[in-house]
């Protein structure tokens, strides 16, 4: 037995041990339940290593064979098929939650239905159960790759695959029984937080080894992107979740920030939530998948640096435009609003340099539908980058927050940026890794660009059209200087604009269930290719250079 | 050699350029955040302001629960259509004892940092059982089982309990006195009501679900509700007293 081998057994038996216990003495049900979870996954943990220490050959896998690198791409598969699996998901609790606010009647009167607790189901799993897999399957494919070398690790990948999906059924799960923090985006309780911090450093120090090992003398672009993402996450992660647990055997802990130092801590993270997972990420897998996918070298290498420095430096000064007009003090606001602004340049610096890329190579537009869904979410991603710094400034800001308008904005982002970038990384990944030479319909692809950006533009011109309206609602007067509208009447205004919202995310959902199916004719498709492709394709990413 | 070459350091050196990223990011948080804890404004003390009691705490952490904050804020802009719809904008001090916070980012309802004492008790217990039947056009889920359900208040205690590791001013007889706090302000009637006042000034005991049988959760939510915002009197705020 290997010394992870045996370290991870005893590890995840101790952990069974501990969660039994815990799970006996719980104060509430629901934590119990959550107990028994740890319990049942760490057991099957313990079985499973010991199993596959019985089945496996004697020796580990080379780490080069006929010195070609053994890549190691189980643990992708599987990230890359949760991917599609947690995406629908996310998807239709989304268009569940988007019919709730039309007819609240779907409410159902029952507590884990309820909208409060399903929005953050939505957001956390279309963030980090379909993002973060994708963002794990094409980093864990992409350092492999650019450093010509197997991954490091024998167990410890698949931890972080597997660990990180636990992490999400013990989320998503905490969310419907009402165990939760009430901070967006962060809302896991402590022990999942917990939990996500030991998975999350093994997968930096997966992907940290990985790099090391490499046999190429530099780091390819997109790993910095991706080495910012992981480090960057794990500092806000512990920043924003600093908690002290109400006790062992209790799922509430009470966050140590409060009031306006944690509103500010809240959107430091928040903010970079985005910034680094939903953008340093993706554009690491924009500067993968593009120039591979459209064979060209990535537009320009000095860009890379400077718009790189330039986005994780600004970025994390942003988080106050989430707090303009509020308690938190107005030179904290205004810096917020003014980096928000200069955060406008190196956004487009990224956009410009994955546009250009195809210099040279436009026409596949037309021939390939899957580089197509990639260009026009770096196109997505300009245009929100663009809105986000507007409606950073205070005086927009003030009619724009806590409407519509934000929530258009974000799916913008999260529909045609992150949700098109990911596709289309899907769509190159899956034959890659099953070794077909190509999807089983391009033409299907195609049906799934054109339906989903009908459910796209439907979406956010609809919420354009209701954020604005409510704004201009809310502080409308009379001519003698009243109030014109109650609350409820600004409500009763957003009705068509939710039902055509819906109607959006419908067309969304179907465009990933052809994806779906898309996916699965691909991987069981007979025909495979004898070798992989990509030595050419090798050259000339590394021509960027 | 180039300016450009020179960033050859951070390609060939992963330490390197981890260190380089650690250092950039660092800086905005730091300038950001640091400061809250030092400035007059964000930690001004204002008359009025105290800890939840037990009821309004565990009424809390249904809110919290429930995920309220997800259509709800509480924070009022200092803008005029917001400072007429709601009351007196809201201040740093107003959710010193707030954790987490409740600020919210979005309004699909109204927002709730000042709803204290604006409705009956009996329009919340209705609202919350059915928004509908009280405001027609309403698109709030319903919260029937909050009526039905008796608070869990075993857990209060130590709720205080962290809450005071915090920074949270309970003192040990607040905190042992917690599971009779929370039926003491359940009642009206309860002879201890002023004793209850004295730990917790201005804090409004009555049976706020109109089941005088049980402590509901409804009961929890609605003193917690009530007591949103009618901290401080603004009659006698003194504005200029935090001015930097």
């Amino acid at each position: 037995m290997t010394f992870g081998e045996l370290g991870s057994t005893l590890a995840f038996a101790a952990l069974a041990f501990l969660s039994v216990i815990i799970a006996a003495k719980a104060h509430t049900p629901e934590y119990a339940f959550h107990a028994y979870l740890f319990a049942a996954a760490s057991a099957a943990a313990t079985f499973t290593i010991i199993n596959r220490y019985y089945d496996r050959p004697a020796a580990l896998p080379p780490l080069t064979i006929n010195g070609k690198p053994n890549y190691n791409m189980g643990p992708v598969k599987i990230a890359t098929i949760a991917s599609v699996v947690w995406g629908i998901a996310g998807f239709t609790i989304g268009l569940l939650i988007a019919l709730q606010l039309a007819f609240p009647a779907l409410n159902l009167d029952t507590a884990w239905l309820s909208f409060g607790r399903m929005r953050p189901l939505h957001t956390s799993a279309v963030i980090f159960a379909f993002g973060g897999n994708v963002l794990i399957a094409s980093s864990f494919y992409v350092v492999q790759r650019t450093c010509r070398a197997r991954m490091v690790g024998d167990i410890a990948p698949w931890f972080v695959v597997l660990g990180y999906n636990f992490f999400i059924v013990i989320a998503g799960t905490g969310y419907l029984l009402g165990i939760t923090q009430g901070k967006e985006y962060a809302e896991p309780e402590w022990y999942a937080d917990l939990w996500l911090t030991v998975v999350w450093v093994a997968y930096f120090l997966v992907f940290l080894g990985t790099v090391i090992r490499r046999k190429e003398p530099h780091i390819y672009v997109a790993n910095w992107f991706y080495l910012a993402f992981i480090l960057t996450i794990a500092v806000l992660h512990l920043g924003n979740n600093a908690s002290i647990p109400v006790s062992i055997f209790s799922p509430k802990s009470y966050i140590v920030w409060a009031g306006v130092q944690d509103a500010m801590v809240q959107w430091w993270y928040g903010h970079n939530a985005v910034g680094f997972f939903l953008t340093a990420g993706f554009l690491a897998i924009m500067y993968y998948f593009i120039p591979k996918r459209a064979e060209r070298p990535v537009y320009s290498y000095r860009l890379s640096i400077i718009h790189f420095w330039a986005l994780i430096f600004m970025y994390i000064w942003a988080g106050p435009h989430h707090l303009h007009y509020t308690a938190l003090p107005d030179w904290a606001q205004t810096l917020g609003m003014v980096f928000s602004v200069m955060l406008w340049m190196p956004s487009w610096g990224g956009m410009i340099n994955g546009l250009m890329t195809l210099s040279g190579a436009w026409d596949k537009l037309r021939t390939d539908p899957v580089l197509r869904l990639m260009v026009v979410s770096v196109a997505f991603y300009g245009m929100a980058t663009f809105e986000g710094p507007l409606m950073s400034v205070k005086a927009v800001n003030s009619l724009s927050h806590y409407t519509d308008w934000t929530i258009g904005h974000v799916h913008s982002g999260a529909l045609g940026w992150v949700g098109y970038v990911s596709f289309g990384a899907i769509y190159c990944l899956v034959p890659w890794l099953w070794n077909k030479k190509e999807l089983y319909s391009l033409k299907a692809v195609s049906w799934h660009f054109w339906i989903s950006t009908l459910g796209i533009v439907l979406y956010i011109t609809s919420m354009w059209v209701a954020g604005i309206l409510q704004g201009l609602m809310w502080r409308a007067y009379t001519s003698l200087g009243f109030l014109e509208y109650s609350f409820i009447e600004t409500v009763e205004a957003m009705h068509p604009f939710y039902i055509i919202r819906a109607l959006g995310g419908a067309l969304f959902v179907a465009g990933s269930l052809i994806m779906a199916w898309n996916v699965w004719k691909t991987i069981v498709s007979a025909e495979a290719v004898e070798e992989e492709p990509s030595v050419r394709l090798k050259s000339v990413l590394m021509a960027a250079e | 050699m180039s300016l450009w070459s020179r960033h050859k350091i951070f390609e060939t050196n992963s330490i390197i350029l981890i260190i380089g990223v650690l250092f950039v990011i660092a800086i905005g948080g730091l300038v950001e955040i640091v400061p809250l804890f030092y400035l007059k404004s964000t930690i001004e003390k204002v008359d009025g302001v105290r800890p939840y009691t037990p009821l309004e705490l565990a009424g809390r952490n249904i809110y919290v629960r429930e995920g309220c904050y997800n259509c709800h804020s509480q924070m009022v802009r200092p803008l005029r259509d917001e400072v007429e719809r709601y009351g007196h904008y809201s201040l740093a001090a107003e959710s010193m004892y707030d954790r987490p916070f409740q600020w919210g980012s979005k309004r699909t309802g109204p927002d709730l940092a000042r709803v204290g004492n604006k409705y009956s008790d009996d329009w919340h217990r209705d609202h919350l059982n059915d928004p509908r039947a009280v405001v027609p056009g309403s698109i709030m889920p319903s919260y029937p089982w909050l009526e039905a359900k008796e608070l869990d208040a075993r857990g209060v205690a130590d709720d205080m309990k962290v809450q005071a590791i915090l920074g949270a001013p309970y003192s040990p007889e607040m905190i042992a006195r917690a599971e009779t706090d929370v039926r003491i302000q359940s009642n009206a009637d309860d002879p201890n009501v002023a004793d209850l006042t004295k730990r917790y000034p201005n804090a409004q005991a009555r049976n706020f679900d109109n089941n005088p049988r049980k402590v509901t959760e409804a009961d929890a939510l609605i003193a917690y509700l009530q007591m949103l915002g009618t901290q401080v009197d603004f009659k006698l705020y003194d504005n200029k007293a935090n001015v930097r």
